[in-house]
């Protein structure tokens, strides 16, 4: 059985190095899609396979490079610009794997028949950059990018970009303003998918990291044995971030669907369980946008449905896990200050609506709140997405506002006692 | 000094030749001018609009956007302290205090001797090894009292100068490949290939 796919190559201490990627199988699917299979036919196998995105949305990667619109011109964009807080599976990736990443990208553009590509990584992988650019160059190198690579038809180049520090530019049409040297302000929809109009106008595909670094196994591999691993709509593995309170944090490859939430935090060969004494007070199990999960939904499998079911999602695959040592207050500031903090600006009920929730929620913690407070949080939570329910609906241009409602939610639904002892007693019951 | 010194323009001109537009390399030349004056001066700005085809105010539209960009000076080395959620549940803001005591400056502020800016920075994706710092973005993990008032003397005596290098997040990379192909010959050979 395989449980190891994007992550295979971690564990040797040399796994960014050509000579290791060589050795491990590197090329090998580039090699197989250039010299064997047509560009539908590697296309095929990746719908077949149902990746589905990694990036956060978890759209099939099969299906959104399906809707690229007919144009002589075409652009694909690696989306490395990893921020979701807690999430460090793509800073894994680059840093540690750069020639998968490298291989899975140009398989990508012989797939959807790119003019031109760029990796776009989060400007503060420093190291990442560093490691990229050297696969790139080596990828040259051997041929295996430039002209006619590997003495196919297929020409392609990649160039490098680095972000600047901005969460936002992991929205893909805001990645795209940043790549054409704008402020990362998301584009507003329709057309909702840059595959229509993307990158400079013409059809852009955007894929995360990760999406990208499964594509080598799959061409080589074949999409069928792809999707022999998890079930249902969730194939294939998943390198899941775990972090917070908990005794061993992270980076875990698992196939999807294979294991619960109980096991990746407890059990020996994951996250070895809370310190001694603690107990689970709550977990988020996809990045913070992503509504709280309780003791009670610890036996829910890793998979995209199972958790939507439950009414939440796997998101960007990053668990959080806080234990009773935590502040569910403070948790739900901090989360309510990070969007606030990176709202890019343009929409009303983010900006304002952010900073005002990162306010109330500080007032509170610091033992400055009111009663009405509650009340007053939960109706800016409706100001940003009506209804407060999830999915989440929007008034806003990007999803970035309709993220901070469940965190707020979530932790004033639970923790009711919690924030009237903050604010009746002006003490904080965790300290 | 401030527009880009001979050896900084020819490496400026490598990234513009980069892009099917120009302005793509706005971003970069930014990290460039940091890189070589320690943050994007005004000066700067007009040279890499003239370079890119935009105007002074646009690069500064952009370059104002994100963190990264300094427009005002900031210190060797720029200390980032992540207080997102995942440090924080493992003792972000303790080590922020901490960091505040060692270096003797608030958040924000720079050392007196122009060596630490100390930043509070959103999640910087390093949460395994929480509660996690960048100085320059070169990543430190898990830190506490002890081991950041080592890494502060170790950046003060130039232990981590090969580890650290100064601000600039370009300074180590160096494309090595032939120019980018012209993106007509691309659309020659798939029109060629379409008959």
């Amino acid at each position: 059985m395989t449980d190891r796919i994007v992550g295979a190559r971690l564990h040797y201490e040399d796994s960014q190095t050509l000579e290791r990627f060589l050795a491990t199988g590197g090329d090998q699917g580039l090699r197989k899609a250039l010299l064997e299979l047509t560009p539908q036919e590697v296309a095929d196998q990746v719908t077949t396979a149902n990746l589905l995105g990694r990036g956060g949305a978890g759209f099939e990667a099969g299906r959104k490079w399906s809707m690229l619109r007919k144009a002589p011109r075409r652009y694909l964009v690696i989306n490395g610009d990893e921020s979701e807080p807690a999430t460090f599976k793509d800073h894994l990736l680059v840093e540690n794997d750069p020639h998968q990443l490298v291989e899975g990208a140009t398989i990508a553009a012989y797939a959807i028949e790119a003019s031109f590509v760029v990796i776009y990584l989060r400007g503060e992988f420093a190291l990442g950059l560093e490691r990229v650019q050297q696969a790139i160059n080596e990828a040259y190198a051997r041929n295996a990018l430039g002209r006619s690579i590997f003495g196919s038809s297929f020409s392609v180049d990649i160039v490098l970009q680095p972000g600047a520090g901005a969460y936002i530019c992991g929205e893909e049409t805001s990645l795209i303003e940043s790549l054409e040297g704008k402020r990362g302000f998301p584009r507003i929809k329709p057309p909702y998918f840059p595959a229509v109009i993307g990158l400079y106008g013409e059809p852009t595909i955007v894929n995360n990291v990760e999406t990208v670094s499964n594509l080598p196994w799959i061409v080589q591999h074949g999409g069928e044995a792809f999707k022999e691993l998890g079930q249902g709509r969730s194939t294939g593995t998943r390198l899941f971030a775990l972090s917070g309170q908990v005794r061993r944090p992270g980076p875990y490859e698992v196939e999807m669907t294979k294991i619960t939430f109980r096991d990746l935090i407890f059990d020996q060969e994951y996250g070895q369980g809370l310190d001694p004494g603690r107990e689970l007070l709550a977990f988020i199990p996809g990045g913070v946008s992503a509504p709280w999960f309780f003791p009670e939904h610890l036996d829910i499998p890793l998979g995209q449905d199972e958790v939507a079911k439950a009414g939440s999602m796997l998101g960007s695959g990053s668990v959080i896990v806080m234990d009773d040592s935590s502040c569910p207050v403070r948790s739900a500031w901090r989360i309510a200050r990070f969007f606030a903090r990176e709202s890019c600006g343009q929409c009303t009920p983010c900006r304002e609506g952010g900073a005002w929730i990162d306010k109330i929620l500080r007032r509170i913690e610091e033992g400055e709140g009111r009663e009405s407070d509650l009340d007053l949080l939960l109706d800016l939570c409706d100001n940003i997405s009506p209804g407060i329910k999830w999915p989440p609906a929007q008034t806003t241009i990007c999803v970035l506002g309709p993220s901070i409602p469940p965190s707020v939610n979530a932790a004033i639904q639970h923790f009711r006692d919690d924030f009237l002892i903050h604010i009746k007693e002006g003490r904080c019951p965790h300290a | 000094m401030a527009r880009f010194s001979d050896e900084m323009l020819s490496r400026a001109e490598e990234l513009v030749a980069l892009y099917p537009d120009p302005r793509s390399a706005t971003i970069p030349l930014c990290h460039l001018a940091q890189e070589q004056d320690g943050y994007v001066t005004n000066e700067a700005m007009a040279h890499i609009a003239e370079l890119v085809g935009s105007t002074a105010a646009e690069v500064q539209g952009t370059a104002s956007f994100y963190d990264m960009l300094k427009l005002e000076p900031v210190g060797r080395y720029v200390i980032g302290v992540c207080t997102n959620i995942a440090c924080m549940l493992r003792g972000a803001y303790e080590l922020l205090e901490n960091a505040e005591e060692v270096l003797d400056v608030p958040v924000g502020a720079t050392t007196q001797d122009g060596l630490f800016t100390l930043e509070e920075v959103e999640c910087i994706a390093h949460c395994d090894q929480a509660p996690a710092a960048q100085v320059n973005y070169r990543y430190f993990g898990p830190l506490d009292r002890q081991s950041f008032e080592s890494l502060v003397s170790k950046l003060r005596s130039g232990e981590l100068n090969e580890e650290v290098p100064p601000h600039g997040t370009l300074i180590r990379i160096r494309r090595e490949a032939p120019a980018v192909i012209p993106m007509e010959e691309i659309d020659r050979n798939r029109a060629g290939e379409a008959e």
